[in-house]
């Protein structure tokens, strides 16, 4: 009895309907198709233009197809960085009644950029630091929240700007398991995986003169496992000192909250005499900007995004004398006199440039250029108009990475 | 090359009352494909990953040749876990794809060179090497992937249910190709998977697991011929075994008119637990079409036919069994028998065939316990 097509999907788009399932991914018409640039995958992906939107489908395995939805949904429960499932299409035939492999479905991720985008020709070293940062942050929550990937690499992730630095998300999780909590050893494996596939891909640019050379990829790799254990510990790791350093528990939060990260829970043990406090950092929720930032203005956006428009709220404060103020308010008038404003100042057609909050960090460093270059304070409305015609014009356009159709020539998106 | 030991290996999760993995005692010789196979929650991948260190073993040890692991990070084991990785790398050489790795490690080049140039040789590659693995077909770069873990000459290879996102074809093609070039290595090696078709025809021996205890250990032929309780004998074999719960009645096994004559070692066997049943299994095969006369012959009234050309398979159920007929179960589900009958003679639908099971090829078990009763 031939089975017919089935889509298991949460909130199910009626045009997912409309595409040709029952032709093979890899011959889907290049009218559905988005030119968006593929990563190194061992299936078939492709990325498909659906009401309005870009959603990438991936023929894989039934079984597989359906674990990996379900573990993506699984993450953005648990508000880890990764992409949104869609669905999974399955019960697929040709017109000759042949059985087609699975799909699995998910969100193209907006603004965001694949390494081999980043990672090409003009490299500055400290965008390799960014791109790895970013990756061993993300490493880190994924290991908080129990989550062993099994396949760490450049190509399973994608990156977002976040202010100066980048912000990580997990887009392939077939490899991946949830678990309570993760052993050291699958930590540890996990982190070995991902130096290997880290130097593995940065070797492959090389081969391909895609990367400036002289670069150390084997020092790279170590940079990861260092940055990712000092975080680790940072977070998790127990001290100790007297009961007259107590100042130290409101310490530790601080510098954790200072990383970008709340304490959920926090252990403190006393020994026998009283003589020491030990703490332990148990839950640690990554955020702390970004939540504090989206309780008083309702914006959503990276950590670092977060920090810089907190930064602005507060001078914003400072300058208009309501430091003593109810900080709600003051945010408020903030976000309609300043951010808003400035945002809504970019010429449409520009605005798909890059994400608002990315928008409004350049423009505020590109402030500080022209201030410091014309010796005064350049008002706000007057940097706008100038970041627009001498930065933002010349830009790629980062809401989708448009018109490439392969890896190899992708186009060079200076950092 | 190495052996690998579990000594009473117990791998309990925090919150759990029953261990994922219950005191494992398995020992694998060097060299040997063992395969750990059982359904969904046995403990499979749990063993696995407790021998590659991704999990804690809470009591019990783990050893690779004579040395106690239990305690050692991953990635000093020596041992390589297959295709959990196995994208390839397009501006790299095939050569650079197998050998990457090694380079990071260290390797001098010369060295590197000679293992891949060994590798490709058993892996049929050797042509392929400077080339880019654009080039490869399908199956050339699944074997990419595994000249990545040759390589690295490993004491022991693992490997997680590696086939299951492979298309139904590339599998079975996978499948031999793994089996035939791990007998050319020679390495030990650990295989997981859930299809009792693939631990059969892949491993030197198989361990089936169920609840996190080890069932039976043993050559794919031991497992099938004599499995070592009911579990086993319904879990190996393709089509699944008829099993049924019979009553003793004097020296026979009864199900409504169907009576089989038990040894006179398998009647002692019976103890009160038992409660004057004993579980009787015969495999699909082991049934001769034969007359009403013959001793121990019943009649199974055929639902369907199923012809696969070499095969046919009956499915049925068993006449004049009455209520007592859902006592007996199948791999086409309860109250149903399967029969192998002579693909040129099928009897049709709503025909009665009478059956009887072959001499030696009938298994029996304890009602109460699961466990074989041996026919001394």
């Amino acid at each position: 009895m031939p089975q017919s097509l089935q889509i298991t999907a949460a909130a199910p788009d009626p045009a997912l309907l409309d595409l040709p399932w029952d032709v093979p991914l890899d011959e889907w018409p290049d009218k559905v198709l988005a030119a968006l640039p593929r990563g190194i995958s061992r299936h078939v992906v492709r990325f498909v233009k659906m009401s309005g939107r870009v959603i990438a489908v991936k023929e894989i395995g039934e079984t597989v197809a359906f674990r990996e939805y379900e573990l993506l949904r699984a993450l953005q429960r648990l508000r880890v960085p990764s992409v949104v499932p869609v669905g999974v299409v399955n019960g697929r035939r040709d017109a000759d009644g042949e059985r087609l492999e699975t799909c699995l479905v998910t969100q193209h991720l907006q603004f965001s950029l694949p390494y081999r985008a980043l990672f090409s020709q003009q490299l500055q070293p400290e965008t390799i630091t960014r791109l790895v940062d970013a990756l061993a942050v993300l490493l880190v929550r994924l290991h908080l929240t129990g989550f062993y990937w099994g396949d760490v690499s450049l190509s399973n992730t994608l990156f977002r700007r976040d202010a100066e630095t980048f912000a990580a998300y997990l887009v392939d999780a077939e490899t991946g398991d949830l678990h309570d909590r993760l052993s050291d050893g699958q930590r540890a494996y996990d982190l070995e995986v991902a130096r290997v596939n880290i130097i593995g891909e940065l070797m492959d640019l090389e081969a391909g003169e895609l990367l400036e050379s002289g670069v150390d990829t084997i020092a790279i790799g170590a940079a990861l496992v260092e940055r990712y254990t000092d975080l680790w510990d940072t977070l998790t790791g127990a001290e100790s000192f007297s009961t007259g350093e107590r100042w130290r528990v409101a310490a530790r939060i601080e510098q954790l909250n200072r990383l970008g990260f709340d304490v959920g829970e926090l252990d403190i043990t006393t020994d026998v005499d009283g003589t020491t406090v030990h703490i332990q950092p148990k839950v640690v929720d990554a955020g702390h900007h970004s939540r504090r930032l989206m309780r008083l203005t309702g914006l959503d956006v990276q950590e670092n995004q977060a920090r810089r428009l907190l930064n602005d709220l507060d001078s914003y404060a400072a300058a208009t004398d309501r430091q003593g103020e109810e900080e709600e308010f003051v945010a408020h008038d903030w976000l309609t006199t300043v951010f808003e404003p400035t945002v809504r100042a970019v010429p449409r057609e520009l605005r798909g440039k890059l994400e608002p909050a990315q928008m409004f960090h350049e423009i505020l460093d590109h402030r500080w250029y022209i201030s410091s270059e014309q010796g005064r304070d350049v008002p706000l409305p007057e940097a706008v108009a100038s970041y627009v015609e001498q930065v933002l014009r010349q830009r790629p356009d980062e809401q989708s990475v448009l018109g490439v159709s392969d890896t190899a020539v992708l186009p060079v998106i200076k950092d | 090359m190495a052996t690998v030991t579990y000594d009473h290996a117990t791998r309990l999760y925090p919150g759990t009352d029953r261990p994922a993995v219950d005191a494992l005692n398995l020992h694998i010789e060097d060299g040997e494909f063992l395969v750990l196979v059982g359904p969904s929650g046995c403990g499979k991948s749990t063993s696995l990953r407790m021998l590659a260190g991704l999990e804690d073993v809470n009591a019990g040890r783990i050893l690779i040749g004579d040395c106690d692991v239990t305690d050692v990070q991953p990635k000093d084991r020596d041992i390589a876990m297959v295709f959990q990785n196995y994208a390839l790398y397009p501006h790299m050489s095939v050569a650079d794809n197998m050998g990457f790795a090694l380079k990071i490690a260290g390797t001098p080049k010369a060295d590197i060179r000679k293992r891949v140039e060994e590798a490709a040789k058993i892996l049929d590659l050797t042509e392929y090497l400077d080339r880019k693995p654009k080039a490869l077909s399908g199956g050339q770069r699944q074997r990419v992937a595994m000249g990545r873990a040759i390589v690295r000459q490993p004491q022991v290879f693992l490997m997680d249910e590696p086939l299951s996102n492979l298309d139904a074809k590339l599998r079975v093609q996978t499948r031999t190709q793994i089996a035939s070039l791990q007998r050319r290595l020679g390495v030990t090696t650990v295989y997981v998977t859930h299809d009792q078709t693939e631990a059969l025809t892949m491993g030197d021996r198989i361990a089936v697991l169920k609840d996190g205890l080890l069932q039976q250990v043993g050559t794919p032929r031991e497992m099938y011929d004599t499995p070592s309780n009911v579990f086993v004998a319904g879990f190996i074999g393709s089509p699944a075994m008829n099993i049924g719960s019979f009553r003793v009645t004097d020296d026979a096994a009864q199900l409504g008119q169907t009576r089989i004559p038990l040894e006179r070692s398998v009647l002692s066997a019976i103890t009160p637990e038992d409660k004057g049943h004993i579980t009787i299994g015969f495999r699909p095969e082991s049934l001769d079409v034969v007359t009403q006369a013959q001793e121990g012959a019943f009649p199974v009234e055929v639902n369907l036919v199923e012809e696969l050309g070499s095969d046919a398979f009956v499915y049925g159920a068993i006449k004049n069994a009455g209520a007592e007929a859902r006592e007996m179960h199948s791999g086409a589900g309860d109250a149903q028998v399967i029969v192998r009958v002579d693909p040129r003679q099928v009897p049709m639908k709503g025909d009665t065939v009478w059956v009887a099971i072959r001499p030696g090829e009938r298994h029996a078990f304890s009602s109460s316990t699961g466990q074989r009763i041996a026919v001394v």
